[in-house]
This record gives C-alpha cells, sequence and structure tokens, in this order.
C-alpha cells in the first residue's frame, strides 16, 4: 500500500481535493471553445454548399446545414440559428453534445476529400450561442387551441415535442421527476461539454415560448400514474429516459466503492464545488459507450491518478467514438479490451481491485478464456448500458405494447394506447442520441397536432 | 539561368517588375526600401505642377473586398497625385537614381491641358537623370474633376495632343497611362500612337464603389457620411487588364507598341500571362500595398525558374507569345467538340457540378444513379461549356475532353469534322462569306 498520509493526488482511497482548488475550472472548462466571428467565418467560407448535402441528410434533425453555415459565411447568424431551430429547438445543446464525427461530419464532402470536415458542430454552436445570448425568441405561441398535453420528462425529447405543442397552440404541461428540468443534458453528460450552466439556460430559452409549464419532482409511477394524465389531457407524450442500470453481473457488486457512472455524472453535475468531490486513487470503469468515457475522463480531471476503462469486446465494438475514445486518452486514461469483470475485490468491506477475465469472440459470443488479470481499484464504476424500467407505466388502463424492453411506436410516435406517444431513449429502434431525442419529440409533437386538430381530440 | 533583364523603350531594369505609380513610390524612403527590396524600377508617384500641393483627404483613402480569411482581393482608393512638394519630389528622384543607376526611374506627371503646363515640367523632370515619364492619363477621382488624369485619358485628341506636346519637349521616353473607364481601349491607344508615345502602360484604375455600409447608408470609404468613387485595382481587375492588353497588342494600327501591363499583378504567374499577351514590364501596386516589398523575391525566382523549365531563355522569348492566339469570336474553330468528363476516383461528391447543370444550364450531369448519389456527365445533354469544370471545387476533377475527328458527338448526332470552320462560312450566318462545306 502506499503512504497513509499522502495528500492529494496519491491519497489513498476515496478522497475530495485531490487537486489545487484553481486546477479544477480549467479542468472542466469548455472541451471546443466557441468560434469567435473571425473564424466562424474562415470556417464557414469551406462549407461547399453541396447539392442534396450528404450533411442534412446525417442529421437526425435534418437541420439545413449547408444553409446555416451559408447564412453564418454572409453575416446573418440570427438566421443561421432560425434555421437550425426550426428543425431543431436544441441545437444549441446539440452543436455541444452530438457525436459529430460519427453524424454529419462524418459524411461532409470534405472528411471524404481531405479528412477534414468542415466544423459543422462548433458552427452551429456559434450560431445558436449567438441567438441566445441575445436573448432572440424566433417563435411565438399560435393562437390556443384550447387543447391541453401532458409530457412526462423534461429531457431533450420532452422539451422539443413542448416546444413544438407550443407553437402550435396548444397548452403543455411537464412533468419531471428531478428537481431540475433537461434530463441527461442536465444531469447526464460530461460537464465540460456544456459547461456555465448551459443546460439550463437552453430549458429556459426553449421554454421562453411560453405556454409551457413545467412541474419538477413529479414522477411517474409515483406522484401520478400515466392513466390520470391521459384522463385529464387530450393527449400525452412520454418522453422518461432510462432510469434503470444494468447489473455487472459478477461477485461483489454491494461492496463500497462500486457505483453507477450515471450517478457518478449526476453528481459531478450538481455539484456545486467539484473539489469537495469525492474520487477515488484508482477508479475502473466497466463499459464501451459515451457514460464509461464521460465518467473515465472525469475522474481523471477530477485528479484520480489511474483510471481504467475494461471493455468485454473491441475497439471497433466501443459505443463511444473514436473522438470519445481518443479523448480519453489524451486525458490520460487507459482503455483495455476484451475484459470482462468477474469479481470486485474488496477489504473491509471496501473496494480494493477488481478481477477480470479475457475474453474473445466464440460462435459469434463474448466467452471468457480462463485468463485472469486484476486491476487494482479504489472506485468502480458500472456504465454497461441502462434500462427501461416499465413499472411507472402500469395503471395507464391498459398495457402499453414493450419492444426489447423499451415501449414500442410508430412511425409517428404513437404507442399502442390512444392519446399516448413516445420518444427518446425510452423507446425502442433510438439510438440513445440527444439529437434523435429531440427529433422523436418534435415529431411527435406533430403527428399530436394533426391529431388533435383533425378529431379534436387525439 | 533565364535572363530576365528588361530593355522597354531604351529603359533598362534588372528585371521587369516595376513598382506603379501610387502610394509605394511617393517618397525616397518608400523607394529606396523597394530597390533594397529586388525591385527592377518604379514609376515615381505622380508629380504636379509647381505651386500648393494639392490636398488628400484626412479620413480612409481605401476600400476593399475580401475572399475567405480576409485575403485581399480588391482595393479602390481615393487618393490623388502627389501631395508633397514638386522642388522635394525633384531632388529625392535625382538622389535616389544616382544612388540606384541600375533600376528604371520612371516619373510620372499630371499637369493642366495646357502646353506650358507640360513644357514647363518637362525639363524639371529630364534634370533629375530620370530614365522616362509616364503620362498620368488615368486618375479616375478627384483630378479628373479638373480637368485632368482621366478627363483626358477619356479623350482621344487631347492624349494625342499631349504626347505630341511631351515628344516635342523631351528626349526622354514617353510613356503614355491610359485609363479603363472607356468603352474601347483600342481608341486612346491609338491616340498615343498618333501622338508619337514611345509605349502605353495599362490599366488604370477602375470606376468603382467597393461597398455601402448597410447602417449609415454611405459608400466606402465614408468621408463624413459621404463617399465617393475611387479607383478599383487588385487582384480582381486583373482579367480586365489582360483584355485591354490583348486588345492593344492585336490591333493592327497599335500592333508592335510597347506595353507596360498593371493590373492585380501579384504573382510571378500573373506578370508572365502579361508578358505573353505582349507587355515588355509588369507594374505592380496591390500587391505590394498588401505583403510588402519582399514579394518580388517571389516574382523574381517564379519566373526564372519557370522560364528555365520551359526553355525560354530572355524575356523576348515569351513576350506576346501568346497574342496570335488571341482573336475574334467569330474566328473560333465550331467543329471543335468537347465533353466533360468527371473522374469518378477524385470526385468528392459535393454535387455542385449537378446543380449547377441542372439549375442554370444544360441538365446534363447526373446526381442520383441506380438509387446511388453519383455524378456523370449525360454527353448527350453536354454542351461541353466548362461550367462545371469552374464550379468543382476539386482541381482536375473534371475535365474538358475533345471529341476526335471522326467521333460521334452524341447531342448532335453528328460526327465531329476535322475542317477548321468558324461562325463567318456557318450556313446558320446570314452573312456567311462562303457556304459551309
Amino acid at each position: 500500500m502506499g503512504n497513509p498520509m499522502a495528500e492529494g493526488l496519491y491519497k489513498e482511497g476515496i478522497a475530495a481535493q485531490r487537486l489545487a482548488p484553481d486546477q479544477y475550472p480549467k479542468n472542466f472548462a469548455d472541451l471546443h471553445p466557441p468560434l469567435d466571428r473571425h473564424e466562424a467565418l474562415v470556417e464557414s467560407d469551406r462549407c461547399y454548399f453541396c447539392y442534396d448535402a450528404p450533411c442534412m441528410q446525417a442529421c437526425p434533425t435534418s437541420i439545413d446545414i449547408p444553409m446555416f453555415i451559408r447564412q453564418i459565411s454572409t453575416g446573418n447568424p440570427l438566421g443561421a440559428a432560425k434555421t437550425i431551430f426550426d428543425q431543431n429547438i436544441l441545437g444549441g445543446m446539440c452543436a455541444r453534445v452530438c457525436p459529430t464525427e460519427t453524424l454529419c461530419e462524418e459524411v461532409c464532402v470534405r472528411e471524404v476529400a481531405e479528412g477534414k470536415p468542415v466544423q459543422i458542430g462548433r458552427l452551429q454552436r456559434y450560431a445558436t450561442d449567438t441567438a441566445m445570448s441575445r436573448g432572440v425568441q424566433f417563435y411565438q405561441p399560435a393562437a390556443s387551441t384550447g387543447r391541453k398535453v401532458a409530457v412526462v420528462g423534461a429531457g431533450p425529447a420532452g422539451l422539443a415535442c413542448a416546444h413544438r405543442l407550443a407553437m402550435h397552440g396548444h397548452h403543455v404541461t411537464i412533468y419531471e421527476a428531478r428537481p431540475k428540468p433537461g434530463g441527461l443534458n442536465e444531469y447526464g453528460i460530461a460537464a465540460y461539454k456544456a459547461p456555465e450552466g448551459f443546460a439550463q439556460a437552453e430549458v429556459d430559452y426553449v421554454l421562453g415560448i411560453g405556454n409551457i409549464e413545467v412541474k419538477n419532482g413529479q414522477m411517474m409511477g409515483r406522484d401520478f400514474a400515466l392513466s390520470e394524465l391521459a384522463a385529464t389531457h387530450d393527449a400525452v407524450f412520454v418522453g422518461a429516459g432510462l432510469t434503470g442500470v444494468n447489473a455487472l453481473q459478477a461477485d461483489g457488486e454491494e461492496f463500497e466503492g462500486v457505483e453507477n457512472a450515471v450517478d457518478f455524472i449526476a453528481a459531478l453535475r450538481q455539484a456545486p464545488d467539484l473539489s469537495q468531490l469525492q474520487v477515488g486513487r484508482r477508479v475502473v470503469v466497466i463499459g464501451g459507450g459515451m457514460t464509461a468515457v464521460d465518467a473515465a475522463v472525469q475522474s481523471k480531471l477530477l485528479g484520480a491518478e489511474q483510471v481504467t476503462i475494461a471493455y468485454r469486446r473491441g475497439k471497433a465494438h466501443m459505443n463511444a467514438s473514436e473522438f470519445e475514445q481518443d479523448l480519453a486518452a489524451s486525458k490520460g486514461v487507459t482503455i483495455r479490451h476484451w475484459l470482462k469483470p468477474v469479481r470486485i475485490l474488496a477489504a473491509n468491506g471496501k473496494v480494493t481491485g477488481i478481477e477480470l477475465e479475457y475474453t474473445e469472440i466464440r460462435d459469434g459470443r463474448v466467452a471468457g478464456t480462463g485468463e485472469m488479470v486484476r486491476i487494482d481499484a479504489d472506485q468502480v464504476f458500472k456504465a454497461i448500458g441502462q434500462t427501461f424500467d416499465p413499472m411507472p407505466l402500469n395503471g395507464s388502463g391498459s398495457a402499453i405494447a414493450m419492444e426489447a424492453g423499451r415501449i414500442k411506436v410508430d412511425d409517428e410516435g404513437r404507442t399502442s394506447a390512444p392519446k399516448i406517444w413516445a420518444g427518446g431513449d425510452c423507446i425502442f429502434g433510438g439510438d440513445d442520441l440527444t439529437v434523435s431525442a429531440v427529433a422523436h419529440g418534435r415529431d411527435a409533437a406533430e403527428s399530436i397536432h394533426r391529431a388533435l386538430i383533425s378529431n379534436g381530440r387525439a | 539561368m533565364a535572363d530576365i533583364r528588361s530593355n522597354f523603350v531604351g529603359i533598362k531594369s534588372p528585371n521587369p517588375f516595376w513598382l506603379a505609380s501610387a502610394p509605394p513610390t511617393d517618397k525616397a524612403y518608400n523607394v529606396v526600401r523597394a530597390f533594397k527590396a529586388g525591385w527592377g524600377g518604379v514609376v515615381w508617384k505622380t508629380l504636379g505642377e509647381e505651386g500648393p500641393p494639392v490636398v488628400n483627404v484626412n479620413g480612409p483613402r481605401y476600400g476593399a473586398i475580401w475572399g475567405a480569411d480576409r485575403r485581399l482581393l480588391g482595393l479602390n482608393n481615393i487618393e490623388l497625385i502627389t501631395d508633397r512638394d514638386l522642388q522635394t519630389n525633384l531632388r529625392e528622384i535625382k538622389q535616389v537614381k544616382r544612388d540606384w543607376p541600375d533600376r528604371a526611374m520612371v516619373v510620372s506627371i499630371m499637369v493642366p491641358c495646357e502646353e506650358n503646363a507640360w513644357k514647363s515640367i518637362l525639363p524639371l523632370v529630364e534634370e533629375t537623370g530620370a530614365d522616362g515619364i509616364e503620362l498620368n492619363f488615368g486618375c479616375p477621382h478627384g483630378m479628373s474633376e479638373r480637368g485632368m488624369g482621366a478627363a483626358v485619358g477619356q479623350v482621344p485628341e487631347y492624349i494625342e495632343m499631349v504626347v505630341r506636346w511631351c515628344k516635342q519637349y523631351t528626349r526622354m521616353p514617353v510613356i503614355t497611362k491610359l485609363t479603363p473607364n472607356i468603352t474601347d481601349i483600342r481608341k486612346p491607344a491609338r491616340a498615343a500612337h498618333a501622338g508619337g508615345t514611345d509605349a502605353v502602360s495599362l490599366i488604370n484604375t477602375i470606376n468603382s464603389i467597393t461597398a455601402v455600409n448597410l447602417d449609415s447608408f454611405a459608400p466606402e470609404p465614408t468621408i463624413d457620411g459621404k463617399g465617393t468613387h475611387g479607383g478599383y485595382c487588385g487582384p480582381a481587375v486583373k482579367p480586365i487588364a489582360m483584355n485591354m492588353v490583348a486588345e492593344i497588342a492585336r490591333d493592327p494600327e497599335t500592333r508592335g507598341l510597347p506595353i507596360s501591363a498593371i493590373g492585380g499583378i501579384t504573382t510571378w504567374r500573373d506578370a508572365a500571362e502579361f508578358l505573353a499577351l505582349g507587355a515588355g514590364t509588369a507594374q505592380v501596386c496591390t500587391a505590394a500595398m498588401t505583403y510588402g516589398f519582399k514579394i518580388v523575391e517571389e516574382m523574381i525566382t517564379g519566373l526564372s525558374e519557370w522560364m528555365d523549365e520551359k526553355g525560354h531563355r530572355t524575356l523576348d522569348d515569351i513576350i506576346g507569345r501568346a497574342t496570335p492566339n488571341v482573336t475574334d469570336w467569330q474566328y473560333l474553330n465550331l467543329n471543335y467538340v468537347t465533353k466533360a468528363h468527371i473522374n469518378q476516383d477524385l470526385c468528392i461528391k459535393c454535387g455542385r457540378c449537378h446543380i449547377a447543370c441542372e439549375d442554370t444550364s444544360h441538365q446534363a450531369i447526373t446526381s442520383m444513379v441506380d438509387g446511388k448519389r453519383h455524378f456523370e456527365v449525360i454527353e448527350a445533354e453536354c454542351v461541353g461549356c466548362n461550367l462545371c469544370v469552374n464550379v468543382c471545387p476539386v482541381e482536375s476533377c473534371i475535365t474538358m475532353e475533345a471529341l476526335a475527328a471522326g467521333a460521334l458527338d452524341q447531342r448532335t448526332d453528328r460526327t465531329v469534322s476535322p475542317v477548321y470552320a468558324n461562325w463567318t462560312t456557318h450556313p446558320n450566318n446570314p452573312a456567311a462569306k462562303v457556304a459551309a462545306e
């Protein structure tokens, strides 16, 4: 064991204040600093204004990317912002968190041509930041239809749905389980991707249209039943996200020091003072997605000395994008592949390490090779996926059809239950991206609107 | 090693790169810096007659347009001729010429359109030991309102008259600088030639407004809320200047008249193109005002290396080489048929060729083939216009391929004739001199 008297970086166990106080704001500053006006003009000039642009096709919300970039290049960032918001009212957050390297920027013809795509995400941020910092609201609610719609969950799907419904003149009430709206934008992504309270600023901007009421601390299944909402509203949109966390299926998950990565990330996002947040000297993150990377990188940025991501398959199978993997590596995180957890090791009920087994693909499945490895750890984060908890849906009158553990919807977002639509991570067939959740919410709102104006009731 | 020494109407310089009459040549300080940097010669900024010097505005003199990353593409100015005392200029010219005898020292002059005005200034300039004079008949703003500059250059009879006076009262070579703010550049060139000029230089700057401020609704550069047209120069004007140089070079009346080219020359390549069109020297201003005098090093080495590579030994080997290939539209070969060809390995699938052709031209490029994004030329529709080549962001991705004689042009269903045939003999031409084929 190390020096029990050590402070800071080398302090044993799980501890706060590993870094000098002035290091925290530096570590958690904006990952991609905003483009200034000239940088934005130069970058926008790189766009070829492609015909039937591949970037636009790759965007889950189908933002007219060549048009908004052209608007930036002509000195019209507000027009650019409106082009973006027309399709994606959460364009500000998407500009920050979208894995652009696997969406618009991956298919940018300049990526194809020279391996250097137009920086679409940063340009989108330039435009949306310009509009938001000036408080420009592009949309007003249409004349009231007198219809009431309930939205469950104030995450990206719920907010996008509520905004579009408000635009069409419907009155919206959002029921949010957490103390604050924003969903994963507020609780679930790395702090350096949206610093300076951007998530709440964006919520305020979206709600700025009016006609949307948010009730925080209202959890479906605890504080209200879906059936009640359906009975008291003309339509309901469920954008409840994923609340369950997959278990490791390894011994010792109960030991002190084993935590859900999503809880760690949420705590970090809500911490008033990052220096008071505890983190292990040695951290192991189990998983291979964005959440694993967010937890690992932030552990490192909080001062953990040694951070390892252990993933049960190979590099190419990781859900975290290449960019995210590189980011982790650049921050000093070690990514190890082909390892699955077998046993959490502990002393006095506290984690001291983890035993993992090497894996390989055998008969198309991941299987252990029998070879074991141990990694010392004070803290183990589970980031092996989240699940939808269908229990709160109960009591809706008729059971809502599910598929592979998530809500089944048609291509307009309609569930099997009358008057109830759903979108975001809780539905089957999505890709768990913020931008896709926005598209679900927006499209469900249009579907709800069509239903409400065609027959008066959904 | 190529020999790039220049002998232009007897004015010798170690290279053909001169600084044009403009702010960079207004004082000994600047000119000496230019000579140290390697410039072959200068045309000293225009002198006016004895007496109180002209005054300039005390606000912005320049307007500009930019490309990406604020690359300066065009500049305009509302500056007048030198606002320094005549004697000061003459003293400095004399000193600099004495210190730099191997460089070309040409002095630009603009005095009222009166014989005595010219008669009195010419000996003063001659006394400096300058190599020649350039008559500023081009300045489009300010001075033209006083009956000088472009006001003279726009009236061929005045040009001829003044040139005659100059030839009469000085032994120095006379270069007549022409304004492009005229319908047919050949007319003033012919007049200068008739007056006995040794050479012409062109183009002077083009009347222009570079921008309008959309807050104050005033043209830029703005002086206390107002603006005026200024002289436009820089890379943007080069195509206009090249045409005018070529028009004079191939005009039967002025053919062989030495030309000093001016207009957007920024690189050795620009200069080489002007030389090929018939110019003997290349005058530069905007490029120097954008990047400083050091650019001449690139011009000298670039021109020399290109000449070495191509086996041209002296400037005479390249001057005027392109002139015979500039012709009238009516003499272009109508039996020359080209088709665009898209290199699929180079294509990055931006689709600009398609939309340009589809929206604005001949619907000759696909966007989708077998359900896949794919851009290829439909030869049966392609007229060979070259628009796709010009809008394609990838160099050499789209090329124009000439159809060999005997090949079938799918658009017209006719085989390509090996015979040169132009509009003058075309059956559709009511004035055709000979029946086709």
